[in-house]
């Protein structure tokens, strides 16, 4: 094993290891929140690359977190007992896409199954994000933080509004994931280490992959873009396409975090999609250091943690504001940063600066 | 008539074709009805005062700008129009007035950007990293080296690349260009902010690239630096082509030395 | 749709539009001298309804609302001292999300300042059920405040701006910063007086419109989406184009209640926003030329 994977492998060895000393202090409870920390990384870490490398902010993520998690919540609640004659149902039914059993309430209920809307959630967050990401991302700063944050704000408005999406009560009686091996992926309380591996292991993967995907030619081509984007393009980058490919991939990293809180929660609410969502994970990115993805998975996992267990009380939303702030003035460019942590990214993490200091307007009003 | 046969025998041996080119901005003309071409192997230089619209015409035939008339044929097909990746992707890098280097990336990386167009692998293959993305990198990162090593960089191949000093920054331009593997070369004011001995390496330099088969378009104000090297010159005043020819030819332009009327270089 | 409707729609429109043009004016302001988009505009207007609403028990009304004013202006100044001013060379996201944090703080201080009730400034003439009837409608003498107020509002700008010194240094800040200093201006203030003047004009049409819409420690986020909107569709920075277009979209919500279900009113601003943004970033208002020097 080469140097590059350590980092990984101590992640691994960190996630078995808090599952080991929770469970010999008996404080399992512990996991629960680290699950659910674990659900918001995989949104933050998609987000990770299209802010901190790409240079593109995306006040939607939330947004695709909700469309994840609501078509999974909807796929798997829609009874379809009373419409089993159908021909899709049949089909559904007779391909083996469809769970049968009977809920909490007594009711025998027919749906699908959860792999159905885990690919349809994925699919849909893609196709949305395409449409939007055309000609949203042509835009650039407050533009595009504003176009984006207007998208968030339609999903909670149509979450909110739509009776059929159950209002400002969102979906609930979401059943488990679930997985092969006769295991699902769940809230209960028995299925609690074994949902937290899956999850972690969820986490690492896409880590990998996306650490990959920063060190390889189209991650180079999107830093690039981030460091100058009209050189970039000259250089034969289709800037464009890159930028629109990286917004669908992170879109669809949150939609994925979104499916699966769904399944872990047993449903999901409109404030899932709302602004003060939004703008953690844009928080939680900026307090990782914005191009690094160790940072920003600890920020994810240590600010999560804190606030799922409710250490900031009435002050969540705060807290967040407070973060906010103080890292963009103290240490725009990461916390994490200025403290020395980025021994593990200083060869092949390295990444653009969060803020290149952008000689470009004085150039076009001076001299060009 | 006359002019119109001429211009298409010589289409040709021209690699770069610039037809009636126009653009203004507001009400201003910063590319004013030019028209010039550049065949295949040569130096060709571009000189006029300050706003003479020299780095305009650059972003015009780059693609950054879209011109308002007036056509531009790359190796006999039209390129005016397409964006600025698909004229790199036929074969024009370029260079910039102001420096444009990709801040936070190495040295190294930065060429390796340059050799985009001319490496595979997209999103999922670099994910994944497929084993034929590990080869391209290895090709890609030797043959970057290789460049660095050409302009005299190969110690700072992992250094940030926008801490380096200006002429430096000049130089990792120029290889990530040339990693274009291009066959025209834009090449806007390199000598500007160079000293002397940098400046006669630039010259050296420049002709090497040409040696490689690479065509050369060069806006300079460094007047006997153009002169020695352009075998053609443009001058541009005012967003007009007031003259074009050699050095010489050029020089004794009456229409030149009312432009650069008390310029020395001009004179020498 | 009977003619007395019609005219209750477009007063009613016409009432929250011409707020939507105070909050893009507001962004305009700022935007004008400094090149920031002040995510936070919406929050100046929910502190000014705020303020007032807690004082106007201790005093009278206008006096209320002057106050109101004044402290949401300070409020604005302090911010931009504390969270702005004192940047080198800040970089555009780093602003961004400095004025998304400011609005979170605001909003969060206010849930604890007062809490998640909704409240409203009495009306300032006669009571909830007062009305006056023209052309066989019947309006709230609220709705002629709330357009006098931002009728003079934007009025005494367009003078200050044109005519004052203090004004036309603010213009010149925006035009070419760097000169402006050369002339002997100081850029700082003229920034913090940005933010002054803007919280203070968002204050103000948060204490005229509370007694309508009411006044909510959340509802600042949909009011600066709606003023960025009219601040786009009126091209940014363009004040006579923020008025129209805020009047505009204020009426297209009033009609689309008739059509489609409420909940979906506030969609449409949006959506006119991303299409607008999308297909035309310089406004409606503004000739695509002029916009195309701007940087999107
Ligand atoms: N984006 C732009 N917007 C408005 N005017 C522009 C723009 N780019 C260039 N100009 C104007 O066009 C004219 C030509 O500019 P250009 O940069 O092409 O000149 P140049 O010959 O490269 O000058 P220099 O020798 O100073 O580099 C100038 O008057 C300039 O102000
Ligand atoms: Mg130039």
């Amino acid at each position: 094993m080469s140097r590059e994977w350590v980092p990984f492998g101590a992640l691994a060895a960190t996630v078995i290891l808090i599952q080991l000393v929770t469970m010999f202090t008996n404080t399992q409870y512990y996991l629960t929140q680290l699950i659910m920390a674990a659900l918001y990384s995989i949104v933050v870490i998609g987000l990770c690359l299209l802010m901190g490398y790409a240079g593109q902010i995306s006040l939607g993520h939330a947004g695709f977190f909700a469309i994840g998690g609501y078509t999974a919540a909807v796929g798997t609640t829609l009874n379809l007992l009373p419409h089993r004659d159908h021909v899709l149902v049949r089909m559904a039914e007779r391909a083996g896409l469809t769970i049968q059993t009977t809920n909490s309430w007594g009711v025998d209920i027919l749906y699908f199954s959860p792999w159905i809307t885990l690919l349809a959630a994925l699919l849909l967050s893609g196709v949305i994000s395409l449409l939007i990401g055309i000609p949203v991302l042509r835009l650039r700063g407050h533009y595009l933080a504003m176009a984006t944050l207007g998208f968030g704000a339609i999903i909670y408005y149509i979450l909110l509004g739509s009776r059929f999406l159950g209002e400002a009560d969102g979906i609930y009686d979401v059943p488990g994931f679930g997985l092969p091996g006769g295991f699902t992926f769940d809230g209960a309380r028995n299925n609690r280490v074994l949902s937290y591996y899956f999850v972690w292991a969820l986490v690492i993967g896409l880590m990998v992959l996306m650490h990959n995907l920063v060190n390889s030619r189209p991650g180079r081509a999107l830093r690039a873009i981030h460091g100058n984007e009209p050189a970039a393009m000259a250089m034969g980058v289709d800037t464009a396409r890159y930028k629109l490919s990286l917004f669908v991939l992170s879109a669809v990293c949150a939609a994925l975090g979104g499916v699966f809180m769904a399944h872990y929660n047993g449903g999901m609410g409109p404030t899932e999609a709302g602004t003060l969502k939004a703008v953690r994970y844009v928080a939680i990115v900026a307090v990782g250091g914005m191009a690094s993805l160790w940072g920003t998975l600890g920020a994810s996992v240590v600010l999560n943690f804190l606030s799922l267990r409710g250490y900031f009380g009435s002050l969540d939303d705060a807290v967040f504001g407070v973060v906010l702030i103080t890292v963009m003035l103290v240490a725009p460019d990461g916390i994490l940063r200025r403290l020395g942590m980025y021994t593990l990214r200083r060869n092949r993490d390295t990444a653009p600066d969060a803020f290149p200091v952008s000689a470009e307007k004085q150039v076009q009003r001076g001299t060009a | 008539m006359p002019s119109r046969f001429l211009r298409k025998s010589r289409c040709s041996v021209a690699l770069l074709e610039v037809n009636d080119l126009f653009r203004s901005f507001g009400g201003l003309r910063a590319v004013d009805q030019v028209s010039f071409t550049v065949p295949n192997g040569m130096i060709k230089g571009i000189i006029g005062p300050n706003g003479a619209g020299k780095t305009t015409l650059f972003n015009l035939i780059a693609g950054s700008l879209v011109a308002e008339s007036g056509t531009i044929f790359f190796d006999g097909r039209p390129v005016s129009g397409l964006p600025p990746h698909r004229i790199a992707a036929r074969g024009i890098a370029r260079t910039y007035q102001n420096v444009k280097i990709f801040r936070q990336m190495t040295v190294l990386e930065n060429v390796m950007v340059g050799c985009h167009q001319r490496s595979r692998g997209g999103f999922l293959a670099g994910m994944l990293r497929l084993p034929f993305t590990v080869r391209e990198e290895r090709r890609v990162r030797a043959r970057s080296l290789e460049l660095l090593e050409m302009l005299g960089l190969p110690e700072v191949a992992d250094q940030d690349a926008s801490a380096l000093a200006f002429g430096r920054q000049r130089s990792v331009e120029l290889a990530r260009a040339l990693a274009l593997e291009p066959r025209l070369i834009l090449l806007d004011e390199p000598a500007a902010g160079l000293n002397i001995r940098e400046t006669v390496q630039l010259a050296q330099t420049v002709r090497s690239i040409r040696d490689l088969g690479i065509t050369v378009l060069i806006v300079e104000h460094d007047m006997s630096l153009i002169m020695d090297i352009s075998d053609e010159i443009v001058v541009l005043d005012f967003g007009r082509k007031i003259a074009e020819g050699t050095a010489q030819q050029v020089r004794r332009d009456p229409e030149v030395i009312r432009v650069y009327l008390g310029d020395e270089d001009a004179e020498g | 749709m009977s003619s007395e409707l019609i005219i209750q729609y477009i007063l009613s429109g016409v009432t929250s539009g011409s707020v939507y043009a105070i909050v893009a004016i507001g962004f305009n302001i700022i935007y004008n001298t400094t090149g920031i988009i002040n995510f936070a505009q919406g929050e100046f207007v929910m502190l000014g309804g705020m303020i007032a609403i807690s004082l106007v028990p201790f005093m009278p009304l206008p006096m209320a609302v002057a106050l109101a004013v004044v402290i949401t202006a300070a409020v604005g100044a302090l911010a931009q001292i504390a969270f702005i001013r004192w940047l080198k060379r800040p970089h555009v996201l780093q602003l961004i999300i400095i004025t998304i944090g400011l609005s979170i703080l605001l909003r969060e201080a206010a849930l604890h300042i007062w809490d998640e009730k909704v409240r409203s400034l009495p009306y300032f003439t006669g009571t909830v059920v007062t009305s006056v009837r023209i052309f066989g409608a019947y309006v709230s003498p609220q709705v002629f405040w709330v357009l006098g107020v931002c009728g003079a509002a934007v009025v005494l700008l367009s003078l200050f701006f044109g005519r004052t010194l203090i004004g036309q240094a603010m213009r010149a800040c925006s035009a070419d910063p760097l000169a402006a200093t050369l002339c002997g201006i100081n850029q700082k203030n003229m920034v913090t007086l940005s933010f002054v003047i803007s919280a203070a004009l968002g204050a103000l049409a948060g204490c005229v419109v509370s007694p309508i819409t009411q006044t909510h420690y959340e509802c600042g986020t949909p009011l600066a989406i709606k003023g960025f909107t009219v601040a786009i569709v009126g091209g940014l920075g363009n004040s006579t184009g923020a008025v129209a277009a805020g009047l505009l979209l204020g009426i297209i919500e009033a009609f689309s209640i008739s059509i489609m279900p409420m909940a979906y009113k506030d969609i449409i601003a949006i959506s006119i926003l991303l299409a607008v943004l999308s297909y035309r970033p310089t406004g409606l208002f503004v000739r695509r030329e002029v916009g195309a020097l701007k940087e999107f």
